[in-house]
């Protein structure tokens, strides 16, 4: 209840403030110098949303989503079912299956053999939360974490499953979270993007990743996720060319600048003031992307923590290490994805590869931003797209077997700015098939990120074409249960 | 810190963008209620934006029974209360409606809060003066058939050059605006080039429209300009994104696919000055016209289908075919609302529109029409060259090449396949899919269009071609303003109708009402011709007034709704691409063909693939393919050229008609740095130090080549000090450095430091807003 008295008090003081603020100053210019592009859009709502302002006081300023692309199995990690093993080679029970439709992989299959997992679980921490062998640095991290082992979906393959976690529609052109939460928030650092993406992959069964994951959709393109990659150009076109030094390049932009103003003032077109602002973040970015992806002044503790994977470009650890100087330096949101996690066969030996690719350098993250201080305004987030059945796909042997895409429960975890530590929320039936308790949509998901950033799921709108869209589309609710 | 502290801090950094939308917002919520309150400008919008959604259109989610967009429901008893009305005629106050939202007690106001929607003082007081004034319904606009209007009076008689002038100029006198002076020569040339053929003016184009003194030296630009084979080029591109054309098949995998003979067949039938009934009708319908096997433009008719095949064909293995062949059904049918209706359609595929008068039956109805398409949902996982196309398809052979489609840039002998359309020959039958899910089909349907359109005439057959029919039957109230809209916004930076994919309720309000059914009823009048009505567009006064802003015109008009001045704006990604190209001399100008590969930044298909198939590596070409126009970039749909994607192209994943156009950091990155920039600007220096001509004259003549105008005094002066101060810091080394961007060769005998010093002359003209903007 106090929670809501603050919140409330909060968003009237804000529209108290802006009310009164608004009167004294009024360069329209000064604004559109700022901030890019906002002649074309932003108009307050009726619902009361104004960019770049949050509804309420905010959890969390900061999103990392770990996102393990390709779905790993949760069978294997964190949702501990002894029963499947005692059940091992049975058929599923068609009352467990319901009227699950399946995929066609696996849809034609004569026999749905229940496979139990090969690796070992233990207790850790005081919640005592089952955590598989695979996962030793995790294991040591969970009173940390909330681990969500009831998280749902809708989608059944990849494509659809990934875009609707990543933009609330199975379907493309929506904006993806971290571009409504750069619409929502606005920027932090002005030398850095609001939103950035790191790619890495495992060896395991690799699923593409695609571009209109991190898509500003309907949104300015300011909000569009900015990939940065290994090598020297992180991000595209930044590298001035050979032979030219900063005072060089600073020297033509100044030249340019004044030929700008000269057509400024003759045209008097507040576009060319903006673009000569761009010019000068360009330029700004061109000095703090190099700075921000140097990682070899990281002290030995460090690279200690992250492993020694973390100085290799590209690598999911690179990428952690990376995701956390992002964050510090006031990137909204860091998305990663690592592929590699579609085990339709082979999964004891893929899934083993893959778990060690990502256990030490997650952990670390959270540990590191812990000691920075950071994990309280940092929300980190680690998990797929959906879940894998727990009947073999393929053929069942004692020690190798597969899992086929699942939509209906699947293990997610959370971290840091406003969640619960040491929470293990949720449960699936014995089998893992179907959510016993406290089930989350992937729309109750994207509306309690959305909440602890300070933003109302369902007023954080932007009417395009004659619609209102959210995040949320017309579902979610928030999960207060996990929320500190 | 505190909460409560970075909360503050947050709300300051933000306090600049509110400034911002104080001061963007348009000045509707202070203006004054008018004497006569139309229902269709003022009602409609308020009752379709915050009342509709529970009181419209979508029976399942009505509340109370009430519908406030059907007089007839509106002033009915109500249901929960007899001896209440909605709305009383003439009597507000007595009316529950404006009861209901002028209370102050809020557990009976409307919208309830719960919604988030809330109605302004304005809104309720044109409410309250409707009612007062007798409610007076009237249908959508845009649902009832343009007449065309007489054209309009002004005071300023001598300023109209034709028809679009009088409509313009007579709303600019209502308002007090007057409109800006006529461009100047040099400017106007740039423009119309951009936008007729997307290339900028040769020298010699400059040369001789600036010498040419005849009062009709303009218009024989525009003349040889509509002849030029770069005009099909040009306006396919608006075309491409509106049929989502790509060279991959989008999803999982996303493998190359060859769709690309339908591509150059656009640009061959928009060259050709197609009908626009015409050139539609073929794409929806080639494969139906009749007596096809006499017919010799059979084949062509047969590759114009291609277009409902451009959507995204899955190769994941695993899916459920049946749901990704309701996808692309779905596809083409919200294509079809979009594109050439203009309406939301897709808001009816899982529930009746909630806006629109559009049930959820009407939307199959339509759709039963692209139901029968002889396809599977999925036919192959990704391969060779036979996944390049997907049943049914045609093939092209060399011989189709040499006698019938000449136009087809067929650079080999291999099998070349396309994907079109033919259909099944029995209907499949359709069904409602409740909640639009593919497996929970109700009630079945036949095919037929949304009545409150127009009516499908019996006449017609029951297929797509029938559909074609419909469409452009003259009693159809959308087609031609919707297309007329779209080439308006191409040519003056937003449509008439500015939310141009949507004319239904919560579309925006047409800016200029009667020139928009002129121009429509203008443009079926004349046969549906595409060039008549672009060259309508650009020899008229309100085209060619200058993009000079004045502080009063922003302050008034800052979105330009009145045009008192001409539009600017950046030019499509594309056109970025060919104004580099061009400009500098490197522009291979073929015409067709598969698409191409120029340099790419490193790592970006490899990082994104799923390691299958022929894209899963970006293997950059070489020679003439890195200088061919923006047009011909290969569009593989997950992972975009990325130097188009900054320049706002669409992703080509679903139609699109209006693209955004934005201003960022990024964009600065990529002319500044991007390889093909780079390489032009040495290559422009290269030809320029080679020429027997001063410094100031090469500078001078970079600059008329690339911003198609001569200098300012100031800006030479700028551009001449930063050569010679380059000349003099530079060494070999660092130009030898500079200079070894790009394939194009280095002449040998040039001196290498003067080289370099010129190509960064030549790099800061292309960096100027001006040259990439249309002005």
């Amino acid at each position: 209840m106090e929670k809501e008295i603050l919140e409330h008090g909060l968003s009237f003081n804000r529209r108290r403030f802006l009310s009164t603020m608004s009167l004294g100053l009024g360069s329209v210019a000064l604004g559109s110098l700022m901030i890019p592009n906002l002649l074309n859009g932003g108009d307050m709502d009726e619902a009361g949303f104004t960019p770049g302002i949050p509804h309420f006081a905010p959890k969390a300023k900061r999103v990392i989503y770990l996102f393990q692309n390709g779905a790993p199995s949760q069978m294997e990690l964190f949702d501990y079912k002894p029963k499947l093993r005692e059940m091992m080679g049975q058929e599923i029970p068609p009352s467990v299956r319901g009227n699950q439709r399946l995929t066609g992989m696996t849809a034609n299959q004569a026999s749905f053999p229940l496979a139990g997992s090969f690796v070992d679980f233990k207790q850790y921490g005081q919640a005592g939360a089952w955590v598989s062998d695979l996962m030793p640095y995790t294991a040591k991290i969970v009173d940390d974490l909330c681990i969500i082992k009831s998280m749902y979906t809708e989608a059944i393959n990849h494509d659809p499953a990934l875009t609707f976690l990543q933009t609330g529609s199975q379907q493309g052109n929506r904006p993806s979270m971290g571009a409504w939460l750069s619409y929502g928030l606005g920027n932090e650092n002005k030398n850095l993007p609001d939103f950035t993406v790191l790619l890495s992959r495992g060896i395991g069964n690799g699923q593409g990743v695609y571009s209109k994951l991190w898509s500003n959709g309907f949104l300015d393109s300011i909000h569009q996720g900015v990939q940065f990659s290994k090598g020297e150009d992180p991000v595209l076109y930044i590298r001035d060319p050979e032979g030219m030094n900063r005072k060089e390049r600073r020297e033509m932009l100044d030249n340019l600048a004044e030929l700008n103003q000269l057509s400024y003032e003759q045209f008097g077109d507040p576009e060319i003031a903006a673009k000569i602002k761009q010019y000068e973040m360009a330029y700004r970015m061109q000095t703090a992307v190099p700075e921000v992806m140097d990682l070899s002044k990281e002290s030995d503790d460090i690279v200690k923590l992250y492993g020694p994977d973390c100085l290799v470009p590209g690598t999911y650890a690179a990428n952690c290490l990376l995701a956390r100087k992002l964050s510090e330096n006031g990137v909204r949101f860091v998305q990663l994805y690592h592929q590699g996690w579609d085990q339709h066969g082979n999964l004891p030996f893929e899934i083993q590869s893959q778990a060690k690719d990502v256990d030490q350098a997650s952990a670390a993250l959270v540990t590191d931003l812990k000691q920075r201080g950071l994990l309280d305004e940092t929300l980190v987030i680690w998990g797929g797209e959906f879940g894998r059945t727990s009947y073999s796909q393929g053929k069942l042997t004692k020690d190798n077997y597969g899992r086929d895409h699942h939509p209906r429960c699947f293990t997610i975890w959370m971290a840091g700015g406003g969640i619960k530590p040491g929470l293990v929320y949720g449960d699936t039936d014995e089998v893992g098939y179907n959510i016993a308790r406290n089930p989350v949509h992937v729309h109750d998901f994207q509306a309690t990120v959305l909440h602890l950033l300070g933003l109302n799921h369902e007023k954080l709108i932007f009417k395009h074409l004659g619609r209102r869209y959210r995040l949320t589309d017309v579902s979610g609710k928030v999960v207060r249960d996990i929320m500190s | 810190m505190t909460k409560n502290a970075f909360y503050i801090s947050v709300m300051v950094v933000a306090l600049i963008g509110y400034l911002q939308s104080c001061g963007s917002s348009s000045s509707t919520s202070q203006e004054e209620i008018p004497d006569k309150v139309s229902y269709n400008f003022d009602i409609r919008p308020i009752l379709s934006d915050k009342c509709l959604a529970c009181h419209g259109p979508d029976a399942n989610k009505r509340e109370a029974g009430l519908r406030l967009d059907d007089p007839e429901s509106a002033f009915k008893a109500l249901k929960d209360n007899p001896s209440a009305h909605a709305i009383i005629a003439g009597e507000p106050q007595r009316s529950e409606v404006f009861l209901r939202i002028s209370t102050k007690d809020t557990n009976k106001l409307m919208p309830p809060p719960s919604s988030n929607l809330k109605l302004s003082a304005r809104e309720i007081g044109l409410i309250e003066k409707w009612i007062k004034q007798g409610a007076k319904y009237e249908k959508h606009w845009a649902f009832v058939a343009p007449q065309k209007p007489a054209v309009p009076e002004v005071k300023n008689e001598d300023w109209p050059k034709n028809e679009i002038d009088f409509f313009v100029l007579q709303k600019q006198e209502q308002k007090g605006f007057s409109p800006n002076e006529e461009a100047d020569k040099e400017r106007l040339l740039k423009r119309v080039s951009l936008d007729l053929v997307g290339l900028p003016p040769t020298l010699k184009m400059m040369d001789s429209f600036l010498a040419d003194k005849s009062p009709n030296a303009y218009e024989k630009v525009v003349d040889e300009l509509l002849k030029n084979p770069a005009y099909g080029e040009k306006m396919a591109v608006y075309w491409l994104d509106l049929a989502r054309y790509a060279d991959s098949h989008g999803y999982q995998d996303d493998g190359y696919r060859t769709q690309w003979p339908w591509r150059d067949w656009v640009i061959h039938a928009l060259n050709k000055n197609m009908p626009y009934d015409k050139f539609v009708t073929w794409q929806l319908a080639g494969d139906l016209l009749p007596n096809r096997d006499k017919s010799p433009t059979y084949k062509e008719q047969l590759l114009a289908t291609g277009f409902n095949r451009n959507h995204k064909i899955t190769e994941e293995g695993g899916v459920i075919p049946e749901e990704y062949r309701i996808s692309y059904v779905t596809d083409r049918n919200d294509l079809f609302g979009k594109a050439f209706l203009g309406v939301t359609l897709e808001c009816a595929h899982c529930h009746d529109h909630k806006y629109d008068p559009f049930s959820q039956k009407e939307y199959y109805q339509l759709f039963a029409f692209f139901n029968s398409v002889n396809e599977v949902g999925i036919e192959s996982v990704i391969g060779g060259p036979e996944t390049y196309a997907k049943k049914p398809l045609m093939e092209i052979s060399n011989e189709d090449v040499k006698n019938i489609l000449t136009f087809i840039n067929k650079p080999d002998t291999n099998r070349l396949i396309v994907s079109v359309m033919t259909d099944l020959d029995t209907m499949r039958k359709t069904h409602i899919l409740r909640r639009g899910v593919y497996d929970a089909p109700g009630e079945e349907v036949q095919p037929n269009t949304p009545s409150f359109i127009l009516p499908f005439d019996k006449k017609y057959p029951k297929n797509r071609l029938g559909l074609a029919k419909w469409l452009f039957d003259r009693k159809n109230p959308l087609t031609a303003r919707v297309f007329v809209n779209q080439m308006w916004q191409e040519f003056f930076g937003k449509g008439i109708v500015k939310t141009s994919g949507d004319f239904g309720m919560q579309g925006e309000l047409p800016s200029h009402p009667e020139l928009l059914d002129w121009l429509a009823v203008d443009f079926m009048e004349h046969g549906w011709n595409l060039k008549r009505l672009v060259k309508q567009f650009v020899m008229s006064a309100t085209y060619r007034q200058s993009a000079v802003v004045t502080p009063e015109k922003l302050a008034t008009d800052p979105d330009n709704i009145y045009l008192a001045r001409a539009p600017r704006y950046h030019i499509n990604a594309e056109f970025v691409r060919d104004l580099v190209l061009s400009s500098s001399g490197l522009l291979v100008p073929t015409i067709g063909g598969p698409s191409v590969k120029p340099y790419q930044p490193p790592g970006l298909w490899e990082g994104a693939t799923s390691g299958r198939g022929l894209l899963s590596m970006y293997v950059q070409d070489h020679g003439a393919s890195l200088y061919r126009r923006g047009m011909y970039t290969l569009i593989k749909r997950t992972v975009p050229p990325p130097s188009m994607s900054i320049f706002d192209a669409s992703n080509r994943d679903l139609c699109e008609v209006k693209r955004l156009k934005t201003n960022t950091p990024l964009q600065a990155l990529v002319m500044l740095n991007d390889p093909t920039v780079l390489e032009a600007s040495r290559v422009l220096a290269a030809k320029l130090l080679q020429e027997n001509s001063g410094v100031s004259d090469k500078i001078q003549k970079a600059f008329r080549l690339v911003v198609c105008r001569k200098p300012t005094d100031k800006e030479m002066t700028i551009l001449s000090n930063f050569y010679e101060k380059e000349l003099k810091k530079l060494n070999k080394t660092s130009a030898e450095k500079l200079l070894a961007v790009g394939e194009y060769p280095v002449p040998t005998q040039i001196d290498k430091v003067s080289l370099a010093a010129l190509m960064k002359v030549v790099n800061t003209i292309y960096n100027l807003e001006e040259t990439i903007t249309k002005t």
